[in-house]
Parts: structure tokens; sequence; C-alpha cells
């Protein structure tokens, strides 16, 4: 199982804050892991649409796109920050 | 603890009072303040309403002060960046940092205030007369950073 975390912008489009799923085997890193999101079609393929730009972190730290995800990960997706 | 979250208001001639206290070497205390104005984009802000990402927060702030002791010869620096709603005026931020002397504390200051801008997991939500929206980044924000 994987932790899914949504916030701010993207929380209010999908409707949840969190999510825990059962990854197939083959989603094994950040940019598959998006690929998969995106096939739920909709506000996900929308709002994850190669091009927007979405933040992804894996257990607290900024991951990129070949990051590795795994069992009893975290991983965060958000909108490019904007605190100060 | 050099890095706080909070709702709360904070006292800036009492944080700096603390951050410096015992420690007869330091000869410089930089600090900024962030406050929240009240136009934004041409829209008049009623409130606004911070959200964070706990525990990533907070490691990556303490990354940031670690990554400016790196760099530069500064003795301690704190940083306390409110979350929940705020109105115009009130504080947002506060970044301190002490040295012997000048150059150092204020460098590392804007230093750690230009990657918190763009790497602290931190977003903000404006409440106008026309609805809520979502504070957009800034290139100029990225250009920043990218600096040091």
């Amino acid at each position: 199982m994987v932790r899914i975390v949504y916030l701010a912008r993207l929380r209010d489009a999908f409707g949840k804050s969190a999510e825990q799923v059962d990854l197939p085997g083959d989603v094994g890193t950040v940019a598959a892991l998006l690929t998969w999101l995106r096939t739920r079609g909709g506000v996900w393929a929308h709002e994850l649409a190669s091009g927007r730009a979405v933040r992804v972190a894996v257990n607290h730290d900024v991951a990129q796109a070949t990051t590795p995800i795994g069992h009893d990960d975290e991983v965060a997706l958000f909108p490019p920050v904007t605190g100060g | 603890m050099p890095v706080r979250i909070q709702e709360h208001d904070f006292d800036v001639s009492s944080e700096l009072a603390a951050l410096r206290a015992g420690d007869k070497r330091v000869g410089a205390v930089a600090t900024f303040v962030g406050v929240v104005r009240d136009l934004n984009d041409a829209s008049q802000v009623s409130t606004l309403t911070l959200e964070h990402y706990p525990g990533m927060t907070e490691k990556a702030l303490a990354q940031i002060v670690e990554d400016a002791k790196q760099r530069w010869d500064i003795y301690d620096a704190l940083v306390i960046h409110r979350v929940g709603p705020l109105s115009p005026s009130d504080q947002i931020v506060l970044v301190a940092v002490t040295s012997a002397h000048r150059g150092e504390s204020f460098a590392a200051c804007q230093f750690i205030m230009d990657y918190l801008k763009t790497r602290a997991p931190f977003w903000k939500k404006e409440q106008t007369p026309e609805g809520e929206r979502w504070v957009e980044a800034r290139a100029s924000d990225e250009d920043a950073a990218a600096r040091w």
C-alpha cells in the first residue's frame, strides 16, 4: 500500500486530501504513478496533464520523475509552493 | 528549535532576544518579517489562509537553515512561519540570523527567505470580493532563489 497525499489546489480539485492505494506492479516511479493517476480521467487527467506544474514529494523529500516509489511510502502531490 | 510552524502571532523583539541570549560572540542580527498585504493582483484581500504539509515543512526549513550555516559564517538562525487564516497587516513569517558581522547575517537571511519561497511546502489561498483563489507561484521567486 502507498499513501498518496493531495495538497492545496490539488486537494480541492480531487475532493480528497489522501488515499491508500495498491499500485499495480509496474507502477514503481513518480512518473509511472502520475501516468496511472491520469488514467482515472476527468479532473485527474486535467490536473496532472503533462505541462501542468505538479510537484511531488516522496517521504517528505522533493522527488523527480525517476524517484522510486515502494511499499509504505508517502507520496505527496502539490502545486508550486507560495509561502513566505 | 530553529524552525517553528504555528497559528499564533510572534513577538519579534522577544524572539530576537531569545535567539542571541547568552551568545556574546554575536555582533549582528539580521531580520526579515513578511506581512500580509491588502492588495494582490488588483484584488482586495480580506483573508489570506496559509496551509502547509506537516512533516515535510519542518524538514525542508531545517535543511534550508543547515544550508545557510554551511555557506556563511553565522552563529544561529530562526524561522517562524504562521499557518491558518490571516488578515492584512498580520505577520506571516520571521527569519532572523546572528553572526559576528553584518555581511554574513544579511546574506544568510536573504538566502533563507529566497529558498523558503520556492522550496518550503506552504500555499496561500486568498479570499477576495470575487471569491476564493489559490495564489499562483511567481517566476520572480524562482529567479531570486536561482542566484544563490
